[in-house]
C-alpha cells in the first residue's frame, strides 16, 4: 500500500446522507476480475444519464470539481455492501481523502462512516476524517462559497486545513493503529504473518468443530 | 491499602469470575494475541467465498507467492451471477462467466471446497453454510459479503469483509480487528398472527437507524427472539448489516441444536466430537449478571407488518399508516426524504396499500428458506397472482428447491402464476439477468431498497414473505393481519 503522509488538493461536495456502497459502485462492475479500473463508474448512476453523457444535476460534475481529490459528505458514508470495489473506485477516481460527520454523543454516538467502508479505506491508502455535524456544516458553506476550494491534510498531526481567503483549521482523531499502518504504507498480511508462529501454537489446542 | 472486603484474587480467577456475554465468549477464544497497537490477531475458524469479492484476493496470493493456509476450513459457491432460470448452466453474459470460471480455478488450485453451478448442494452462500453444516455455534465465521451476519443466528460470530482481508484470512486464517461493543436488543412479549421476524428485524432499523448498530454486535434475546424457528433468526441476523451492526448473535439453545441434528449435514462433527462440542455450545450463551454497552427494549406483540416506502432500509413504517412527510422521518433530512419519495414516486401521506406493483420478489439470503417458503406458499395456496404484475419465486439453495418442491409448493406457486427458478441471489442484486426495468415497483423479500439495487431505477419495498406473496395475490400491499377478513 502506497503511504500517506500529508495530502493538498481540491475539495468537492456530496450533500447527501447514508451513501451506500451501491450507489458508489453499483452491482454490473463487480464482475471484473481486475483490481484497476473502477474509477470512471465511480456513483455510475447519479454521474450518468441514460446515453452515458455527464448528468448536469450531479454537483461533482460540476466544472470547478474536475480536479478535486478530498470529498466532503454527510453522515453514514459507505454503508451497504461490503464491496472494496466502492473504495477503489473513489481511489482511482483520484480521492484521497473523505470527510464526513459523525453525530451525537455515549450510547447515541453514530460515526460518519460504515464499519466495513471504512476498514476497506484503511486498506487502499484512503484517509477518512470524522468531524462534527457543525465543522462539517462549515467546510460545506465553504466549498460552496469558493470555488476551487483547497484542503490539506496532514494524516502525522492529525489537522484537516481550509486553504480558502483565511486559512480554518480542523483537528481529528484518529485510530492509532490505523494511522501507523497508512503513514508507513504498511501490508497487513506481511505484519500478521510476522505473528505466524503464535498463529501455529493457537492452532494446536483450538478446536474448530469441523467434521473431516 | 484493601477493605475489608477484598479478596487476593490473582488476574487470570478474576477474569474466570467475569460475567461474560455471549460475543465475549466466542472473542475471548479466538484470540491468538493482543497486539500493541489496540487491535486483537483473531483466529478465523471458517472462512467463505464466493464469485464476486474473491478473485482479486487470490490474484493478491499469486503476486505475492503465498498460499491459502487452510483450504479445509474454506468453502466456497458461486450465487451472484448465476442464472436462476431454465439456462442456469450456461452463462451467456461473458464478464459474469469469467468471473465464475475464475473462482473454479482458484478453489481448484487451493483445494477448496467448491458448489458450484449444477452441484445439487449449490446455493446462497448464507443458505447453504448452515444447511452442509459448515456453519455451527461458537464459531468466527467470515466472508467477503455483508450479509454473512446471517450465521450469527447459530451463536457464531459472522461478519463480512472487504477483498483485503479475504486474502488477509486465505494468507493467514486470521484477522486483526478492534474489539466492537456490545448491544443487547430484547424483543419481549409474542409476535401477532402473520407478523415475523423481517417485521422484527426492520421495525429494529426504523427505530435506531441504518447506522445505529455501527462499531457494535447485537444481541438479539428474549421471549419472542426463543420462539422463533432456525429460519426465522437468520432473517433477523441477516439484516443487522442493514442497522449498522458488525454482527448479530442469538445465543444457541435447543432450537439450534435440533436444526444441526436434524438431518446429516457432513461438516458437522460426529460422534465424541459432536459430544464435546456440544458442552462448548452449551456454555455460551450470556452469563445472566453480563454487562452490554447499550441495550434497547422492544414490545413483539406491538409490531405491525413492516413495508419500506424510501431507498434506505431505514425508511419503513407499519403496512397501515401513510407514507410519512419530509419532516417526520427521524434520523433522515428532508432534502433525503424528498430524494426518496421522488426516487421511489410516492407523495408523503400516500398509502401504500394503494400502490400497484410490477413485480413480487420471493428470495435472497433473507427469505429464501424452506420456512419463508412454506409460509408465503400458504398464503397463495388455491389463489392466483394479479393479472398485471410478475411473480417470481428463487429457492435460497438447491436443497431448499428439492425440499419445497418434495412437500408440493412449487405446485401451489405455479398454480398461483409464479415463476418457480433454481437457486441463486437472482433479483436481490441484479448481477444475473433477474433484474427490475427502471420505474418498476417491487415487493421484495430482499434487504436492500437501495437505488437500483433490483436494476437501474427499479423501486424496491422490503417486506416478509406472507406480506410478498398476499401482494402478489392482490396486487398491490395488503394488511395481511385484516386481508380477506383475517382468515389467512
Amino acid at each position: 500500500m502506497e503511504a500517506f503522509t500529508t495530502h493538498r488538493g481540491i475539495l468537492a461536495p456530496l450533500d447527501r446522507a447514508n451513501v451506500d456502497t451501491d450507489q458508489i459502485i453499483p452491482k454490473q462492475f463487480l464482475k471484473s476480475i481486475a483490481r484497476t479500473g473502477f474509477g470512471p463508474s465511480a456513483f455510475f448512476d447519479w454521474r450518468y444519464l441514460l446515453m452515458g453523457e455527464d448528468n448536469p444535476e450531479f454537483e461533482l460534475n460540476e466544472a470547478r470539481y474536475a480536479d478535486r481529490s478530498l470529498l466532503v459528505t454527510r453522515n453514514n458514508f459507505g454503508c451497504g455492501s461490503s464491496r472494496e470495489h466502492a473504495v477503489w473506485a473513489l481511489a482511482q477516481d483520484g480521492y484521497k481523502v473523505i470527510i464526513a460527520p459523525y453525530r451525537g454523543e455515549g450510547d447515541d454516538y453514530i460515526p460518519g462512516f460504515a464499519d466495513i467502508f471504512k476498514n476497506n479505506c484503511s486498506k487502499n491508502g484512503v484517509v477518512t476524517i470524522e468531524l462534527s455535524e457543525a465543522e462539517v456544516e462549515t467546510i460545506f458553506q465553504a466549498v460552496y462559497g469558493e470555488d476551487g476550494l483547497e484542503a490539506s491534510v496532514d494524516l502525522e498531526k492529525q489537522k484537516l486545513t481550509l486553504h480558502g481567503d483565511s486559512e480554518v483549521t480542523f483537528d481529528f482523531d484518529y485510530d492509532a493503529s490505523v494511522k501507523n499502518k497508512l503513514l508507513k504504507g504498511l501490508d497487513d498480511i506481511e505484519e500478521s504473518l510476522l505473528f505466524l508462529d503464535d498463529i501455529k501454537k493457537f492452532e494446536e489446542t483450538h478446536a474448530t468443530w469441523i467434521h473431516q | 491499602m484493601k477493605g475489608i472486603l477484598s479478596y487476593n484474587v490473582s488476574p487470570s480467577n478474576q477474569e474466570l469470575f467475569m460475567a461474560k456475554t455471549l460475543f465475549e465468549k466466542i472473542w475471548d477464544r479466538h484470540v491468538v494475541r493482543d497486539l500493541p497497537d489496540g487491535t486483537s490477531l483473531l483466529y478465523i475458524d471458517r472462512h467463505l467465498v464466493h464469485e464476486v469479492t474473491s478473485p482479486q484476493a487470490f490474484e493478491g496470493l499469486r503476486l505475492t507467492g503465498r498460499e491459502v493456509r487452510h483450504p479445509e476450513l474454506t468453502f466456497s459457491t458461486m450465487d451472484h451471477n448465476v442464472p436462476t432460470d431454465d439456462t442456469r448452466l450456461t452463462i451467456k453474459d461473458p464478464i459474469s462467466k469469467a468471473q465464475v470460471e475464475a473462482l473454479e480455478t482458484n478453489c481448484n488450485e487451493s483445494g477448496i471446497h467448491l458448489y458450484g453451478i449444477g452441484d445439487e448442494n449449490q446455493g446462497i452462500v448464507h443458505v447453504i453454510g448452515p444447511e452442509m453444516g459448515i456453519t455451527v455455534p461458537g464459531l468466527t465465521l467470515v466472508c467477503g459479503d455483508s450479509h454473512t451476519s446471517t450465521h450469527g443466528a447459530f451463536g457464531t460470530l459472522a461478519f463480512g469483509i472487504g477483498t483485503s482481508e479475504v486474502e488477509h484470512v486465505l494468507a493467514t486464517q486470521t484477522l486483526r480487528q478492534k474489539k466492537p461493543k456490545t448491544f443487547k436488543v430484547e424483543f419481549t412479549g409474542k409476535l401477532s398472527p402473520h407478523v415475523h421476524s423481517k417485521d422484527m428485524v426492520l421495525k429494529l432499523i426504523g427505530i435506531i437507524g441504518t447506522a445505529g448498530g455501527t462499531g457494535s454486535v447485537f444481541e438479539f434475546c428474549g421471549e419472542a427472539i426463543e420462539a422463533l424457528s432456525m429460519e426465522a433468526r437468520m432473517t433477523i441476523c441477516n439484516m443487522a448489516i442493514e442497522g449498522g451492526a458488525k454482527a448479530g448473535l442469538i445465543a444457541p439453545d435447543q432450537t439450534t441444536f435440533d436444526y444441526i441434528l436434524a438431518q446429516d449435514r457432513p461438516f458437522v462433527p460426529k460422534g465424541e466430537a459432536l459430544e464435546k462440542a456440544m458442552e462448548e455450545w452449551k456454555k455460551l450463551p450470556s452469563d445472566p449478571d453480563a454487562v452490554f454497552d447499550r441495550t434497547l427494549t422492544i414490545d413483539a406483540s406491538k409490531i405491525a407488518p413492516q413495508v419500506s416506502w424510501g431507498t434506505s432500509p431505514g425508511m419503513v413504517i407499519d403496512v397501515d399508516t401513510p407514507v410519512p412527510g419530509l419532516d417526520e422521518v427521524p434520523g433522515y433530512s428532508a432534502g433525503d426524504v424528498q430524494k426518496a419519495l421522488d426516487y421511489m414516486g410516492l407523495d408523503a401521506g400516500q398509502k401504500l396499500t394503494d400502490c400497484k406493483l410490477d413485480t413480487v420478489f420471493i428470495g435472497s439470503c433473507t427469505n429464501a428458506r424452506i420456512e419463508d417458503l412454506r409460509r408465503a406458499a400458504a398464503v397463495v395456496d388455491g389463489k392466483k397472482k394479479a393479472d398485471h404484475l410478475r411473480f417470481m419465486v428463487v429457492p435460497g439453495s438447491q436443497q431448499v428447491r428439492k425440499q419445497a418442491e418434495a412437500e408440493g409448493l412449487d405446485v401451489i406457486f405455479k398454480a398461483a402464476g409464479a415463476e418457480w427458478r433454481w437457486a441463486g441471489c437472482s433479483m436481490c442484486l441484479a448481477m444475473n439477468p433477474d433484474k427490475l426495468a427502471p420505474q418498476e415497483r417491487c415487493a421484495s423479500t430482499s434487504n436492500r431498497n437501495f437505488e437500483g439495487r433490483q436494476g437501474a431505477g427499479g423501486r424496491t419495498h422490503l417486506v416478509s414473505p406472507e406480506m410478498a406473496a398476499a401482494a402478489a395475490v392482490a396486487g398491490h400491499f395488503v394488511d395481511i393481519r385484516t386481508w380477506n377478513g383475517g382468515e389467512n
